[in-house]
């Protein structure tokens, strides 16, 4: 098929997932957070709240977007649109899974393979500071330009940990390209560990998934927009769309940060489990799920769920019924099995991102600053050194 | 199409190298240089030299240029006040004077250069990190070594002036 065609096709669809996992994201966050303080979350607007993101959307498009007199208001509006810009751009070179032959055409389930994939990455995540750099200095507002200042400090500062820790599966794998690193991570050792990096890497997953949280500025490095201490930080005099740029913009990093993460250490799409007994996995997770919720649904003292839950389990069994026809297609099985397990993995790790938000509390500015430059600088950089000494000594 | 996008980003950097030039306040300024870089570094790319391009938005785009953005905010310099008021006429002279210079200059390089075949997009091979790797390693060891003391030396040199009195 015709590449330019083809391509239009693959961003379309990527941008509409994309955009979708985004809205309902939020939702996911406000309901696991919402369980965690023992609330129940969002629970008015469609069942359990499933249509709150839409209405979100509504409300946010429909607002007026006020633009303060005292800004500077060309780089208050270019803000915002540099911050979500940046922040989607990554998808392009992300891939979620093995080549596959779909009738005539043969194409990777990615837009765009460079190989300098991980740099690219590393690159619009660094200048993607900008964004909030300079909404935080336009806004006119020592609130806004304080947590500006704040952001673009702390995001200095996590990116040499990040960086470093990135390097580190990069000498094991020896390439750039995030394909050939998936490709690097293959296989099981004594026929049943995973030859993730994680195993080798578990002190560069560990910092990288801790300066992942500073880069996109969650809790509990969320400093440059503590509510408490700055009012909203940088977005403090942004509202509608501009504020859902920003928005967006956080959540679109956190799917990044959690893609690389799954792709350079928990090997990308490859089954945790040797592939006879991998494919089962899912099926097993989704009959269990939607029987549970038929159960559940069907229990007289349930009432409000009596349509919602066993409708979830009928949608569960459905999938598991997808995934049962895919034994038969080998084409779809490659796309189901390789979506199922590289998105499983990033929403395990984006569930590590909620759950700590749940959890932890923020930290002061100077231990923040001190946690990065003391402890988590050298680390990595121990880590680089050990790694480049392994693969000296192994490579012949 | 190479041609196009060449024309496009080529009239950005030069478009931003201007404006850095003419505005009249720092952020804008700095912001215009960050144009200019990434323009240039789309340029490597279509040249074939992925990691530059790569490492010119790591390291300029996204480290230097955000340190000056962020000394900028910091100082919260406002904008330049421009204090005499250049006469209409000189303005105009100006222009057309530079315009001259600007084209006798390029003449005289343009007569100056050897021959050289035009540029082909596409057939340089030799910008990815390996071939880059192995070529600071072997071809220009010395230099590359020696660049990094120099680094050293200024890294020492900024603990040294900003340690605590004690």
């Amino acid at each position: 098929m015709n590449f330019l065609l083809l391509s239009l096709i693959k961003a379309a669809v990527i941008a509409f997932v994309l955009l979708t996992t985004l809205a309902y994201l939020q939702w996911i966050e406000r309901k696991v957070i919402g369980h965690i303080q023992l609330r129940v979350g969002p629970y008015r607007v469609g069942p359990h709240g499933l249509l709150q993101p839409l209405a979100d959307v509504v409300k946010l498009i429909t607002k007026e977007g006020v633009l303060p007199s005292h800004v500077n208001k060309f780089f208050y509006l270019l803000a915002p649109f540099i911050a979500v810009v940046l922040a989607l751009i990554s998808i392009a070179v992300i891939p979620f899974g093995p080549q596959i032959t779909i009738g005539p055409v043969t194409t990777w389930m990615q837009l765009t393979d460079l190989n300098i994939g991980i740099l690219f990455v590393l690159a619009v995540s660094s200048v993607g500071v900008y964004g909030v750099a300079l909404g935080g200095w336009a806004s006119n507002n020592k609130y806004s330009l304080l947590g500006g200042l704040r952001s673009s400090a702390q995001m200095i500062s996590y990116e040499l940990p990040l960086a470093l820790a990135i390097a580190a599966p990069l000498l094991l794998a020896n390439t750039l390209s995030f394909r050939e690193m998936v490709d690097y991570q293959s296989g099981y050792w004594l026929g049943f560990i995973p030859r993730w990096n994680v195993f080798p890497e578990i002190v560069g997953f560990c910092i990288f998934v801790i300066a992942g949280f500073a880069e996109t500025n969650r809790v509990p490095f969320d400093l440059p927009e503590a509510e408490n201490e700055l009012v909203a930080g940088f977005h403090t005099e942004y509202s509608s769309m501009s504020f859902a740029a920003f928005f967006m913009a956080e959540y679109a990093n956190m799917v990044t940060v959690t893609a690389v993460a799954t792709l350079l250490f928990l090997g990308g799409w490859q089954p945790p489990f040797p592939e006879p007994y991998s494919n089962f996995i899912p099926i097993i997770i989704f009959v269990l799920g939607g029987l549970i919720a038929v159960f559940h649904g069907l229990h007289p003292a349930r009432r409000m769920d009596k349509f919602t839950l066993p409708a979830t389990g009928l949608v569960f069994l459905g999938i598991a019924a997808l995934f049962g026809i895919s034994f038969l297609v080998p084409v779809l099985k490659t796309i189901l099995m390789a979506l199922f397990w590289f998105c499983g993995k990033i929403g395990l790790l984006l569930f590590l991102f909620i759950w700590v938000r749940g959890t932890l509390p923020r930290f002061r500015y100077d231990q923040l600053m001190r946690f990065a430059w003391i402890v988590l600088f050298p680390l990595a950089m121990v880590n680089l050194l050990a790694t480049g000494l392994v693969v000296a000594l192994t490579s012949k | 199409m190479t041609a196009l996008i060449f024309l496009i980003f080529a009239g950005i950097a030069v478009f931003c190298g201007i404006s850095l030039v003419a505005q009249t306040h720092p952020i804008a300024s700095a912001l215009s240089l960050i144009g200019v870089m990434g323009s240039l570094a789309l340029l490597y790319l279509q040249l074939g030299g992925e990691f530059i391009a790569a490492a010119q938005m790591i390291v300029y785009a996204g480290a230097i240029m955000v340190l000056f953005v962020f000394v900028i905010m910091l100082l919260n310099a406002g904008a330049e006040a421009t204090s005499r008021q250049i006469p209409l006429l000189n303005r105009y002279l100006g222009m057309l004077l530079l315009a001259a210079f600007l084209g006798l200059i390029s003449f005289i390089i343009q007569a100056m250069l050897p021959k050289t075949e035009g540029v082909v997009f596409g057939a340089f091979m030799g910008g990815t990190a390996a071939a880059i790797g192995r070529k600071l390693f072997t071809v220009y060891l010395l230099p590359f070594e020696v660049t990094s003391v120099l680094i050293l030396i200024a890294i020492l040199g900024a603990i040294v002036l900003a340690r605590r009195e004690v």
